[in-house]
């Protein structure tokens, strides 16, 4: 398999700021490959990075075999991006949009139309509408059409899903699957841990440190202890109340339950009786899968520990 | 080169859309014309008088009179108060104080030579050494009668004397309107090229868009070429806008060739236009380009010889005008349009305009940096 990104030992620094530290990573071809991380962790600027848009201060990038800095101009003809923040024209029409990235990219949005229709199907009935009056959901999809239209063999993508509807969310990443039958790669970066899941290899990253590269199963079996869901009508006080158990090492709220860890990775009848000590009655303890976001926030606690 | 079209399309398509910049574009010029170039006049008319007429004979009476005559004096006040007179003076209400003293009637008249006092407020250099030059050139015609009356004009046109008939070139009614609208037009061409091709690219800047424009494969000169192109045009459509209001209402004279000006404004806009995108590449918001742009363009504008003479100038500020394109525009202009004047007159200020576009529009591409 073809690498598209080779990344080794890349730092960035905007003054004091470490934005990233020592990346290394490896794309292969055909890839969905996800970053998932708190903001500020530097995806924005990795992505910068691969884009072209900024230079490393140390290691080494190359993207489809190009060194990133020396070969820039080769580069940008074959990589689509698609920033976090909408920045087409708003002033434009979706059409106008749409066929200025075209030309600008020496192509026609007829020649790539395929690769584009099922996207653009979606906001085609809208199109001499101007792109800034456009819904959140439309916006990406033509963001994401104007990425494409050069018929890239990278795509890259900032937080696509950032403000964008659950129903929209879905279908885009439906699209994104779609997209591997034309051979893009693709690099996208969310705060959604449930978006992770539909990458073929995820990676970790916080605070400019990659902490964990692997496919979404392999990560949610790297989950180190017994989890164990819990529920009780209090969410709140059911929270409070398990940190103060002395058994107990984490606890995050999980959607309506409660995802806990326990020292000896099991729990006895004490901790029925210490709740209901606490006031908290029918509660339900289950143990669980860990999730990728447990997973993360395991590491993430391993990370500031050390 | 198909790259710059799309490119300068899109630009177009921009401008026209924004119903603001669309109205500007067309609006700012014609009322600039039709208030700046009646309005900013260094003729000087209606200068306020005051009189303190203690002689109050035929012969002081005759002066004062002749000052009334004049275009250039309103006699305002007459008072027999000196300290009224100062007082006027002093709080603004006049311009100038004659002070005719008793026996200046009684003296000439005795072939002695009469004395007046005139106090001028000075606090604007120009006004008064103008209203003190008009002043003095009715006391000379006076002085003149004088002189005829006592020894017979007869015998006053036997003395042998100097006859000065002269004659004002290039603008021979010494129309001040003439003499600012080429100028007018030079300034309001440097402010729309200006401000609107450095705001248009900040707003770039501001609303992200240069960041997937970066992305592309748009070679650096292509994009800002695209950005200068479509406020050049616009420009070029103001310096035509102008100079038909100026025939329009103010019967503005244009002895030399049209295409020469459109030459002179061209060279001048992509001068300026270069240096305003330079500008913005410094600028993340839009204020900051305002500020910087404010800035420059009064520098531009107050050196550049459009208010005040640039021979006055000191010699710092001369050497600073080789840079200033708008130092040549309105050479350019005003040459071209009062005087007639061909390439080969201004072909200095061509040269040096041409040479000062071709440094900017480089400092700009050079500056604009589509990575970090």
């Amino acid at each position: 398999m073809q690498k598209i990104i080779e990344a080794s030992g890349i730092s960035k620094k905007f003054g004091d700021t470490q934005a990233l530290k020592d990346i290394s990573f490896e794309v292969s071809e055909g890839e969905i490959f996800g970053f998932i991380g708190p903001d500020g962790a530097g995806k924005t600027t990795l992505f910068r990075l691969i884009a072209t848009l900024l230079i490393p201060d140390e290691g080494k990038l190359e993207v489809l075999g190009l060194d990133s800095v020396s070969g820039f101009r080769e580069l940008r003809k074959n990589i689509g991006y698609m920033p976090g923040r909408f920045s087409l024209y708003q002033d434009l029409s979706v059409e106008e949009n749409l066929n200025f990235y075209a030309t600008v990219f020496g192509t026609t949005v007829k020649e790539n139309y395929d690769l584009i229709s099922d996207i653009y199907s979606h906001i085609e009935p809208f199109r001499k509408r101007l792109a800034g009056k456009l819904s959140g959901g439309m916006k990406q999809k033509l963001a994401l059409s104007c990425a494409l239209i050069h018929k890239p063999d990278l795509l890259i993508l900032d937080e696509p899903t950032t403000g964008v509807d659950a129903v929209s969310r879905a279908e885009f990443w439906g699209m994104l699957r779609k997209l591997r039958q034309h051979n893009i790669t693709i690099i996208v970066s969310t705060p959604y841990m449930d978006e992770a899941m539909k990458c073929d290899r995820v990676a970790l990253i916080q605070e400019g440190s990659i902490l964990s590269i692997n496919q979404p199963e392999k990560i949610r079996e790297g989950f180190s202890r017994k989890l164990f869901s819990v529920k009780a009508p209090e969410k709140y006080k059911l929270i409070i109340a398990l940190r103060s158990y002395p058994g107990t090492i984490t606890t995050y709220p999980f959607g309506d339950s409660v995802h806990v860890t326990f020292r000896g990775d099991e729990f006895n009848n004490s901790l029925y009786e210490y709740l209901n000590g606490m006031g908290i009655s029918n509660v339900e303890i289950n143990e669980t899968r860990a999730g990728i976001e447990d997973r993360f926030l395991e590491l993430m606690e391993k990370g500031t520990k050390a | 080169m198909r790259t710059i079209f799309y490119l300068i399309r899109k630009e177009f398509i921009q401008i026209f859309r924004d119903k603001f910049m669309g109205r500007a574009i067309f609006g700012v010029p014609i009322v600039q014309m039709l208030l700046l170039v009646p309005a900013v006049t260094f003729e000087i008319n209606n200068v306020k008088l005051c009189i303190i007429d203690r002689d109050m004979t035929t012969e002081s009476r005759e002066l004062v009179n002749r000052l009334e005559g004049s275009t250039f004096f309103k006699v305002r006040f007459s008072t027999f108060s000196e300290q009224e007179a100062n007082n006027l003076l002093h709080r603004g209400k006049c311009d100038l104080v004659l002070q005719i003293p008793s026996g200046f009637g009684k003296e000439t008249g005795k072939g002695n030579p009469g004395r007046i006092l005139v106090s001028v407020n000075a606090i604007n250099a120009v006004n008064a050494q103008l209203s003190w030059a008009y002043l003095s050139g009715v006391i000379r015609d006076y002085n003149m009668n004088i002189v005829a009356e006592n020894i017979g004009s007869a015998t006053l046109a036997s003395f042998p004397q100097i006859q000065v008939d002269n004659r004002y070139w290039y603008n021979e009614l010494l129309n001040y309107k003439y003499y600012m609208l080429p100028g007018v037009l030079g300034i309001l061409v440097l402010a729309i090229g200006f401000i609107f091709a450095g705001l248009n690219l900040v707003k770039e800047k501001e609303s992200g868009t240069i960041e997937q424009i970066n992305v592309t494969p748009v070679k650096k000169y292509h994009f800002i070429i695209a950005k200068m192109v479509p406020f050049l045009v616009i420009g070029l459509i103001d310096v035509a806008i102008g100079l038909i209001i100026g025939k329009l209402t103010f019967n503005i004279p244009f002895e030399g060739s049209i295409a020469l000006l459109f030459l002179g404004s061209a060279l001048f806009l992509v001068a300026v236009l270069g240096f305003a995108l330079f500008l913005s590449t410094f600028s993340s918001t839009q204020q900051q380009f305002m500020f910087t742009a404010f800035f420059f363009i009064i520098i531009f504008v107050l050196m550049s010889g459009v208010f005040t003479p640039l021979d006055s100038m000191p010699i710092w500020a001369q050497k600073f005008d080789l840079i200033n394109p708008a130092a040549y525009v309105m050479r350019i202009n005003r040459m071209v349009m009062l005087k007639g004047s061909t390439f080969h007159d201004i072909s200095r200020e061509i040269y040096s305009l041409i040479v000062i576009a071709i440094v900017f529009t480089a400092l700009a591409v050079n500056r604009y940096r589509k990575t970090a």
